[in-house]
């Protein structure tokens, strides 16, 4: 069967055809194509949202395919589940790692394929020492023996990466693993990649970083919305193109941020430090801005926000809205002082997905919507049809569960029960993660407006674009530290990716 | 850079299905779950009123009902603390040492009945609140703590009248507990105890303190996000579910005129039993007074019914147990068989067109 | 964090040596042996104290005794570990045992002349098959094990009420040979004990060295994680219920040759002291840790509390209470170390950047 894939030779080791899956009433897949050839790394690319870990959890037998075939050397490939993923030789790495806390680095490698002596019994000597050579190939030092709880992210990706490794795995699948590594450790784990494709293995490699896609991938796959868009060879691809591909036009047409007259200091922050997880961060953002928090995954943006807005305590340090002081540790202080936080993720954080889409919106009004200490008479229902409407909500109902809106949607939602506290400040993580351009670029526009009403935005963001589209100031973390503040005009991809990774700047 | 988190809940792939099929449930079997099981409470009814004999009699109803009244005390509580994700197994052992202090205050301190009364409740604020510290201020399971606690309390209470019972309450004050309403055989107790359950009902189903239950329930990171006190919030769902506990034990010592140390014992379990017949569910976020207040009657009715039968009391646990387990696994087996049907649905489509 | 970056190699030397000349151990197995430590020096000290104040309670006969009050707890502990480690529990234990203690009686009443050997296999066969139901229904209704087992606590216990109607069983209806086995001793040290140590080593050994046993912690560790990595989940739980159920069910059979006399009661709120043997032994509740060794531990503790207090001349209505002032204690105690060792962890990755 030809898949029209140009650049291929030979058969493919591994094929999807036509893979469809939905979760509820959200396609994640439609109709999916991809095929990795044995000795080649290839990449899968696309926005937040466009299918990229759906399709991960299907090859690691962890999701069943709705429709679609797969083969691995021509022969039908059923994945009745991850034992059957690791039986055909499929290793996955997570975005995110799956270990064991309280086992140690060896069995968590080991798991179910543990070395065995006499009467079938666990030879542990014999585990730590081959843990101990799979992390000489790899070139580090992480103790088999000790727990995995406590390893900071890089060493725990580290671990994932040994247990592909203690496998022999043919078709190793990275999910975006260099997310939280530094550039040292990315090229050593670029260089097992390779030592693996030499081995005839088939490497599929998901990364937002285009740089290290192009150095390491022979070949590109683009997914937009669920939808397979293109593969082709990354010889004949720029990342302009890529980019094209994956967005669907040009990024030039993402709104950019309207001026405003800048008013007085509303959000002040200073020496803010949380042992461990951030120190010394101080910046200020004054009505009618937008500051852009930037720096990689794990540099303690999303920590500083929430500590800001009182989730997280911090050891040393004060938050000032409109030059009072703000008590620590009490998100309902902060609403009252006229805070709002629209965390960064949306199932977990921002919104309650079991209950309606009322309830959600009114959830931190609920007190000031009551009269006499009662909720009654409607008030919730109202006070959420304004603000859906405001921010064109579509939903069947607002008594519908919130689970079974669209993301773009679910996001609005959750803009609208912020929006509904009339916040002075706006703190709002990730603002656009998973959510469709269309959505994007009207949130683009409503914080663009709400900075013009006189708000105080603090924004964090990883995509780049965005960044430097919306924001009037750059603040970039890089481990825990604010390393760099780079005015609009200053701000570009090279200078802040400088100051995210740690070079060139010093904290 | 990070998740995709609109499609796949990042930590498995296993609990989006079971999302999926919670949601299918809430639409389906579970949004009449209150309409089911007032409707079984009156097919039971009718049922015992027609083939058991004395069922149906002034004096039945009123045995029955005075019989419900610590139960349906401890469960208004316990439906709030379980919407809210936690549970207090210590619930019964509180009556219990309520019951005994009651007793040997009585017996040896020379305080008025009122006073003592009033002691009682507040040690049993006291006895929810250590449970609400190590539950919320220490971070443990609240299944863990007040296992513990459920095995404390009932030692405590031991402790304090040993194996012997305190019965000697003042006629007036034993007989009130028991008194009808004049003119009907329902007691009199049952009106407090419903004006409480209304009590409840609002301030669980009409206040923001409600709306606050359900979020945590159901996320309680996203509750913290908006602004909800999540562990002042449990903390205080403890102590009420104590002091509730201290007046079932006043009632209980009244009604029986006896304080001992064994009084109460496992009702923890039909307490929670009855919570989760009235349909909310063991992981919080979900459920109603209504249907608990239908979940106590029933469980009530059914006994009832069967120990006029002739039915040995202790065997029927048979039938608190096998209706704990078949209130669990109903839903979730309706919930698959929906599933189930939906995808085999969705599958045939495409072959026909 | 990635508060890793240029410091790759330096990392790794982050992990403190564990001390000069001494041979490198796994954390967790430290902190697992100072707490199976711990628990044996706090036995050796209550032993030592009451001792002092009364020395025959290290006499054989006394010691004998504690063995033999011991083994049907460890026994039973121990299974529970297995429970628990998987980040279930199971509360039906006690049931079980009735159950089946009282099936083991009533077996030798219907079929006098049977061998001792065929009602042991019959016992732990009845007992797998409740495991058998707690696991299946676990299965079915994707509901936290709590709740299900227990309603099968009722469940069972009513079964055996039913069954039982209100008869005894006496040590004159069984033979010879079965009672023997309940009191005779090997050496001085009763067979009881020894079956228990027998399960204990096994137990342990399987936890410790199999794959299928590392497997149980890795999905009390993660559940999700287990199921990514091919774990079968479900059908590890289910072996996981059968296996208690299988253990409930031999210290059923032993609890009938042990105590001859039996009626439906036998074994009531015995899963409190089981839960609380298993906790105390540094079994966490919320899975992943711990072993078969502590947990025995545990259970030697708790019946040796039991006995010192009786020597002690304290009342022993205090024992009930003691128990749950020690799950809470040990609770807390847990997680108070988990808390220092993340602090001391975290600390660590940031020394290492």
């Amino acid at each position: 069967m030809s898949l029209g894939v140009p650049g291929a030779e030979g058969a493919p080791l591994l094929v999807l055809d036509g893979v469809t899956k939905s979760f509820g009433a959200v396609a994640a897949l439609r109709g999916v194509r991809l095929a990795l050839h044995s000795g080649e790394a290839h990449a899968l690319v696309g926005e937040n949202g466009a299918g990229k870990s759906t399709l991960v959890k299907i090859l690691a037998g962890a999701h069943a395919p709705d429709s679609g075939r797969m083969t691995l050397d021509g022969r039908p490939l059923e994945l009745r589940g991850p034992a059957d993923a690791r039986a055909a030789g499929i290793a996955v790495i997570y975005q995110e790692p799956t270990l064991f806390p309280d086992l140690s680095v060896a069995e968590n490698i080991f798991m179910g394929r543990h070395p065995l002596r006499g009467l079938r019994r666990i030879d542990s000597r014999a585990m730590n020492r081959d843990a101990e050579q799979l992390f000489q190939r790899l070139g580090v030092r992480i103790d088999p023996s000790r727990p995995a709880r406590g390893l900071s992210i890089a060493d725990q990706q580290l671990v994932e990466i040994a247990k592909a490794l203690s496998f022999d795995a043919r078709v190793l699948v990275m999910d975006e693993p260099t997310a939280a590594l530094s550039g040292v450790e990315v090229e050593r784990l670029f260089g097992v990649a390779r030592s693996l494709c030499e081995r005839g293995a088939a490497v599929l490699f998901i990364s937002h970083r285009f740089d290290e896609v192009f150095d390491l991938c022979q070949r590109v796959t683009v997914l937009r919305d669920g939808a397979w868009v293109s593969s082709d060879s990354a010889a004949d691809l720029t990342v302009d193109e890529v980019v094209r591909r994956m967005v669907g036009r040009d990024v030039s047409s993402l709104y950019p941020k309207q001026d405003a007259p800048l008013r007085d200091t509303l959000l002040e922050v200073r020496g803010l430090s949380r042992s461990g997880v951030f120190s010394d961060v101080s910046f200020s953002v004054r009505g009618g801005e937008i500051v852009a928090l930037a720096g990689l995954v794990g540099a303690g943006r999303s920590e500083v926000a929430r500590a800001v807005f009182g989730v997280d305590r911090y050891d040393a340090g004060e938050v000032r809205v409109a030059g009072r002081a703000l008590p620590p540790n009490s998100p309902r202080r902060a609403i009252a002082a006229g805070m709002a936080l629209v965390p960064e993720d949306r199932r977990q954080q921002g919104l309650v997905m079991e209950l309606s889409v009322e309830r959600n919106a009114t959830l931190a009004r609920r007190r000031a919507l009551s009269r006499l200490g009662l909720l009654v008479g409607g008030a919730e229902r109202a006070e959420a049809r304004i603000w859906t409407r405001r921010l064109q909500v579509k939903a069947a109902r607002l008594a519908a569960p919130v689970a079974t809106l669209s993301g773009g949607n679910q996001q609005k939602v959750v803009l609208a029960k912020w929006l509904a506290t009339e916040p002075r400040i706006l703190i709002i993580d990730e603002p656009t993660r998973g959510i469709d351009v269309g959505t994007k670029a009207e949130v683009h526009r409503l914080l663009s407006e709400l900075a013009g009403e006189g708000l105080a935005i603090l924004m964090i963001s990883s995509e780049l674009p965005e960044v430097l589209g919306m924001a009037d100031r750059v603040l970039v973390m890089h481990e825990g530290r604010v390393v760099r503040e780079l005015p609009r005009a200053e701000a570009d991809e090279t200078s802040m990716m400088f100051a995210a990774t740690g070079q060139g700047a010093t904290a | 850079m990070a998740h995709d988190s609109l499609y796949a809940a990042p930590p498995s792939g296993a609990d989006t299905e079971r999302g999926a099929g919670r949601l299918a449930g809430l639409r389906g079997a579970l949004g009449t779950w209150d309409a089911a099981i007032v409707a079984v409470l009156l097919v039971a009814v009718l049922l015992a009123s027609l083939s058991v004999q004395n069922f149906a009699t002034g004096r039945n109803v009123q045995f029955l009902l005075l019989d419900l009244v610590p139960l349906a005390l401890l469960a208004l509580p316990m439906t709030l603390i379980v919407v809210t994700g936690e549970i207090d197994l210590s619930v019964a052992s509180t009556v219990g040492l309520s019951s005994t202090l009651m007793g040997q205050l009585w017996l040896s301190s020379g305080l008025s009945l009122e006073l003592i009364c009033v002691l009682v409740v507040l040690v049993g604020a006291v006895l929810g609140a250590v449970n609400g510290v190590f539950v919320t201020g220490f971070g443990l399971p609240s299944l863990a703590v007040t296992i513990g606690t459920l095995a404390l309390y009932r030692g405590l209470s031991f402790v304090v009248l040993g194996d012997q019972a305190v019965a000697d309450f003042p006629a007036g004050w034993t007989a009130a507990a028991v008194r009808a309403v004049p003119g009907t055989s329902i007691p009199a107790v049952v009106v407090p105890v419903l004006l409480l359950a209304l009590a409840f009902g609002v301030v669980l189903h009409a206040t923001p303190v409600g709306r606050a239950l359900y979020a945590m329930g159901n996320n309680d990171e996203a509750a913290t996000f908006a602004g909800v006190s999540v562990a002042r919030t449990k903390f205080w769902l403890f102590v009420v579910s104590g002091a509730v506990g201290g007046l079932a034990g006043i009632f209980w010592t009244l009604r029986y005129a006896s304080a001992r140390g064994d009084n109460a014992t496992g009702l923890e379990l039909t307490v929670v039993t009855a919570v989760l017949l009235g349909g909310v569910s063991i992981f919080g976020g979900r459920g109603g007074l209504l249907g608990v207040v239908a979940g106590v009657l029933l469980l009530g009715v059914l006994r009832n019914a069967l120990q006029l039968a002739d039915v040995d009391a202790n065997a029927l646990t048979i039938v608190t147990g096998t209706l704990l387990i078949v209130s669990v696994v109903l839903p979730n087996a309706v919930a698959d068989v929906r599933a189930r049907l939906h995808r085999r649905r969705r599958r045939a489509q495409p072959s026909v067109s | 964090m990635s508060l890793t970056d240029t410091g790759a190699p330096a990392r790794a030397d982050g992990d403190p040596p564990p001390g000069p000349g001494r041979p490198r151990r796994t954390l967790t197995e430290r902190l697992l042996a100072v707490r199976e430590l711990g628990l044996l020096l706090a036995l050796g000290a209550l032993i030592l104290v009451t001792t002092l104040r009364n020395d025959r309670f290290l006499s054989a006969q006394s010691i004998k005794d504690l063995l033999l009050g011991c083994a049907i707890l460890v026994i039973l502990a121990v299974g529970q570990t297995l429970v628990i480690v998987t980040r279930n529990v199971d509360l039906s234990v006690g049931s079980i045992l009735g159950l089946v203690a009282f099936a083991t009686g009533d077996l030798f009443l219907a079929a006098p002349g049977t061998p001792w050997p065929v009602a042991l296999l019959l016992g732990v066969g009845l007992g797998a098959v409740c495991g058998v139901i707690n696991g299946g229904l676990i299965a079915v209704a994707k509901v936290p094990a709590l709740v299900i087992t227990l309603g099968t606590l009722y469940a069972f216990r009513g079964v055996d009420y039913y069954w039982a109607a209100g008869r005894q069983i006496n040590a004159a209806d069984m033979p010879r040979s079965f009672l023997r086995l309940g009191n005779q001793t090997v050496l001085g040290v009763p067979v009881l004990f020894l079956v228990a140590l027998v399960v204990v080593a096994a137990v342990g050994c399987y936890l410790r060295c199999y794959r299928s046993g590392r497997e149980l912690y890795a999905i009390g560790s993660e559940p999700a994680a287990a199921r990514l990595s091919g774990i079968p989940v479900g059908r590890r739980v289910l072996a996981v219920f059968v296996a208690n159920g299988a253990l409930a069910g031999l210290a059923g059979v032993l609890y009938a040759a042990r105590f001859g006399t039996l009626d439906a009661a036998a074994g009531s709120g015995l899963e409190l002291q089981v839960v609380a043997a298993a906790v105390v032994g540094g079994v966490a509740i919320f899975g992943g840790s711990g072993s078969a060794y502590g947990a025995a531990l545990g259970a030697v503790l708790l019946t040796t509390i039991g006995s010192s207090l009786a020597v002690l001349r304290i009342d022993p209505f205090w024992q009930q209470a003691v128990v749950g002032a020690l799950i809470l204690a040990a609770i807390g105690l847990d997680r108070l170390l988990a808390l220092r060792t993340a602090a001391r962890l975290r600390g660590r990755s940031l020394h290492g950047a």
